[in-house]
């Protein structure tokens, strides 16, 4: 499971000073469920993320993922953690099958346990067409299907998901939330940022509204539409974060 | 710290960079080649033009001597030069390169001799022109054999000895060994081509393995492995150090290869087992014997090399580790190769000997001890102190790299 207690992140900024990217966020999701982080471009969505995958520290409070503290223990926390976003990108001079073999010794993996992974992987991606071709000659799919492998070679229990479908065509993007659903009725913990309203309503179990580092509103979907009275998602958000003004102002800072 | 990370990392990062065309060609390619089209290429075109100013008759112009018919008549007759006619401008035809040089045969200077005046002959010519050059020597060359002439006629006249003038005779004798003089005259320039080597080498992998892995998205990808990062940083730095150590090793192996053919192509016998090296030119001038350099100096200079190599890696990829693309490393690294070359300049040039103080100069150490050592000097203490500082600002410059790789503001700039 992923919880995270009062979880805040500070960076200095040469000419603004102390920015607060994330701020006091507190929220837990449980192995089974898809906890969707919702916000706007600059919402603090992907350094929320990041401190739970351990790729940053947090300035203060706490997060525990898969059962290991973020900061005493960030190797532990990292080896039962699969991270995919749209800025993790793969060796364009290895070849699929040698990307995700990396990250299987990475992982501290054998190589015959590796070889077997790769194997199911594969299957269950429709990866063998292109498992021993160089990755920079790769389709935007194939890439997508490589970097899942390469995040599933460990077989994670704890799923972290950057605005994966960012940028993808919408059969590259439906074959992603595909997955992520997948992953969920692995009994796999998940929790998925983004800023596309139809994912989540498609997708999530609980839904976390993140705005200027703040988490405003938490809840089911039915708990946060009973919550502002609106049935449509997108006006759900724009609610939660104070109207479109301070979308607005949030998109122009 | 993991061993088995650390391997797996840098065995990724060899094939990786092995598949790189523009790594190959830094720290492979152009090194393995720049030595033998230096000597066989840009070395054989200098020796073309020094023997063709050598074998060129040159023309020169004599002003006045109309008065002086036997000097004019054995200036024609000279095997070097050709008298032409005198142009107008003669300092201008000499500009122009029409005429090599011009001699000024004042007047009444044969009438001038025999009454035992001293005349003075003026030779004009083109200074740092080689051809003009040679001409101005070949005239000289002349006068002195005609002032010789004179006096051995005149010694004759009166019934005297040529030893009147002449009393002794002497002449020079090399006593040093070939790889002595080898040192001497290469122990400069190997340091130096070495440790520019070392720095080029390095420049590739280190900006392709940090900035370029941050430009290409896929160091956050690797920051999501479970291992620890100074494993990562080690890993990296090791290829890095590679890169450096190859492109070092491949150019002085070139280069001894390229000396012992060029050697046997231009002085009929270089070699014999030591490592002949020979700079641009020098292979044809010194038609005897080819510099050559004590194996055991050679040696010496690798192993005092190798902290630097190492040091230069972990400078080089940490300051590429702030850059957030290649063309920025680029824009950071490049400025670093001044620095690098004016202590390696200084280095070489004559009469910077090695003392204490100069022991602790980092580049500059290492280029005195190389010209000392190459020349088979081996002062034990500054080798000692220029070996442990140069391993001492390396252990540095390794954890200030790793110390950068686990700053979040460093390998997530924005």
């Amino acid at each position: 499971m992923i919880a995270a207690h009062n979880l805040t992140k500070t960076f200095k900024d040469k000419k603004r000073g102390v920015i607060t990217a994330v701020d006091d966020v507190s929220f837990a999701c449980q192995p089974g469920q898809i906890y969707g982080l919702l916000g706007a471009n600059g919402a603090g969505k992907t350094t929320t993320l990041r401190l739970l995958a351990t790729l940053l520290k947090p300035s203060s409070g706490r997060a525990v993922v898969a059962g290991f503290d973020v900061e005493r223990e960030p190797e532990k926390v990292r080896a039962h953690v699969g991270f995919l976003a749209a800025s993790t990108a793969l060796y364009g001079r290895l070849t699929a099958r040698e990307m995700i073999t990396y990250f299987g010794e990475l992982n501290g993996m054998t190589a015959a346990a590796i070889k077997a992974r790769i194997q199911q992987l594969s299957t269950e991606l429709d990866m063998g067409e292109f498992l021993d071709r160089r990755c920079d000659k790769f389709s935007t799919g194939m890439k997508q299907k490589t970097s899942i492998a390469r995040t599933l070679i460990h077989d994670p229990a704890v799923m972290i998901f950057d605005e994966p479908t960012l940028g993808l065509d919408v059969m590259t993007a439906r074959a992603i939330v595909s997955f992520v659903r997948d992953c969920r009725n692995r009994g796999k913990t998940v929790i998925y940022s983004t800023h596309i309203m139809s994912e989540v309503e498609k997708l999530c179990d609980h839904v976390g509204i993140i705005h200027g580092g703040r988490l405003v509103a938490e809840g089911t979907l039915p708990e946060l539409r009973a919550r502002f009275g609106e049935q449509d998602m997108e006006e759900v958000f724009v609610k939660a974060v104070g109207g479109e003004a301070a979308v607005a102002a949030a998109l122009k800072n | 710290m993991h061993l088995r990370n650390i391997l797996t990392v840098y065995l990724k990062e060899l094939k990786d960079a092995v598949r790189d065309r523009r790594t190959l060609m830094s720290v492979i390619i152009i090194p393995t080649l720049v030595m033998p089209l230096m000597f066989f290429g840009v070395g054989k075109i200098m020796s073309g033009v020094m023997k063709k100013a050598a074998d060129e008759v040159s023309a020169v112009a004599v002003i006045g001597g109309e008065d002086s018919p036997a000097v004019l008549a054995a200036l024609k007759k000279a095997p070097k030069l050709k008298v032409v006619a005198t142009p107008a401008d003669w300092k201008q035809a000499i500009s122009d390169k029409k005429i090599r040089a011009a001699v000024d045969i004042p007047p009444g200077f044969e009438a001038g001799l025999r009454a035992g005046a001293a005349p003075a002959v003026k030779v004009s010519y083109y200074k740092g022109e080689l051809m003009s050059d040679r001409g101005a020597g070949n005239v000289e060359k002349f006068l002195l054999d005609l002032r010789e002439q004179t006096v051995a006629d005149r010694l004759a006249e009166h019934g005297l000895a040529k030893s009147l003038t002449r009393p002794f005779e002497f002449s020079r004798e090399n006593v040093a060994p070939p790889e002595k003089v080898g040192g001497n005259m290469l122990g400069g320039f190997v340091p130096y081509l070495i440790i520019i080597l070392c720095f080029t080498g390095a420049m590739y992998p280190a900006m392709d393995l940090t900035a370029g892995e941050k430009e290409r998205g896929t160091m956050e990808t690797l920051l999501c492995c479970p291992v620890p990062r100074i494993d990562l940083v080690l890993g990296k730095f090791l290829l890095v150090l590679t890169g450096s150590l190859s492109a070092m090793m491949l150019s002085l192996a070139s280069m001894g290869i390229s000396a012992a053919f060029a050697g046997l192509l231009f002085t009929h016998g270089a070699g014999g087992g030591k490592v002949a090296a020979g700079t641009l030119g020098l292979a044809k001038q010194s038609a005897a014997a080819m510099p050559m350099i004590d194996p055991m100096g050679l040696l010496g200079v690798l192993a005092m090399v190798f902290p630097v190599a190492v040091l230069f890696s972990a400078l080089i990829f940490t300051v590429s580790l702030f850059a957030k693309s290649y063309k920025e490393a680029q824009s950071y690294v490049a400025p670093m190769i001044f620095l690098v070359i004016m202590p390696a300049v200084v280095g070489m040039l004559p009469g910077i000997d090695l003392n204490a103080r100069l022991a602790l100069v980092p580049i500059l150490n290492l280029s005195l001890v190389c010209k000392e050592m190459l020349s088979g000097i081996w002062h034990w203490d500054y080798i000692g102190i220029i070996f442990g500082s140069s391993c001492v600002y390396a252990a540095i410059a390794l954890a200030l790299a790793v110390k950068m790789f686990n700053r979040e503001d460093v390998i997530f700039r924005a």
